[in-house]
């Protein structure tokens, strides 16, 4: 799934909105959250996990091709931490996802 | 201080011009689809930001770690995030404002909170 599904999918349901607002919002809504992380904010949504920086501290490396020694700079990486509710469900959800697969629970009227 | 869906919503209403009902109605549907796409397909591409993708994991030795008894850890099924290369690039920049000397760029940021 990709974000254009995403806003489809929120525009459908979001019948009063032109579709194009929904896209500016999300749009919005994942840049305030890349914002948040570039200035070293964590980001704590319930339900679905919190965003933190991870410090990598510089380590001694090599350039593989050269065999050159190089120490790389300390530097600070997204990490991801899914919240309870999220954990669960994807634990519970099926492996596989054939592309059928909604149409099975759409059509699930007996 | 960590961003939450009300700052979300906050910043929704103020760039948009939405009440506070319609900006956290927004972000609540935007964070339940965005779960329910990932348990769903089992992978979301959220261009800008990263990709959420759900492997299955086979059951492995683990050990309690108050105890030290061990316990195997059951089979199952996990999210992991991989933030894209323009957040990565984006979020590496701040190692670098936060360990120089002056870090006017940081500190002004956090003044204007």
């Amino acid at each position: 799934m990709i974000k254009s599904d995403l806003i489809a999918i929120m525009a459908n349901k979001l019948t009063h909105l032109p579709e194009k607002d929904v896209a500016l919002s999300v749009n919005d809504m994942i840049e305030y959250m890349a914002e948040a992380l570039s200035k070293g904010e964590r980001i704590e949504i319930r339900g679905f996990g919190s965003f933190s920086l991870h410090h990598r501290p510089p380590r001694n490396a090599h350039n593989p091709k050269t065999g050159e020694r190089v120490i790389t700079a300390e530097k600070y990486s997204p990490h991801f931490k899914p919240g309870k509710e999220l954990r669960e469900w994807v634990n519970s959800s099926n492996p596989e996802y054939p592309a059928g697969h909604e149409h099975d629970l759409d059509d699930d009227n007996e | 201080m960590a961003l939450t869906k009300a700052d979300i919503a906050e910043k929704l209403s103020a760039n948009f011009g939405f009440n506070k009902r319609e900006a956290k109605e927004m972000v609540d549907l935007f964070f339940d689809e965005v779960i329910s796409g990932i348990v769903k397909y089992g992978h979301l591409k959220l261009s800008g930001f990263g990709n959420f993708i759900t492997r299955s994991k086979g059951s492995r030795p683990g050990r309690n770690p108050k105890t030290g008894e061990e316990v195997e850890i059951s089979a199952r099924r996990v999210v992991v995030f991989h933030a894209g290369q323009k957040l990565k690039a984006r979020v590496e920049q701040y190692a670098g404002s936060s360990s120089s000397q002056g870090m006017p760029d940081y500190r002004a940021a956090v003044d204007s909170q």
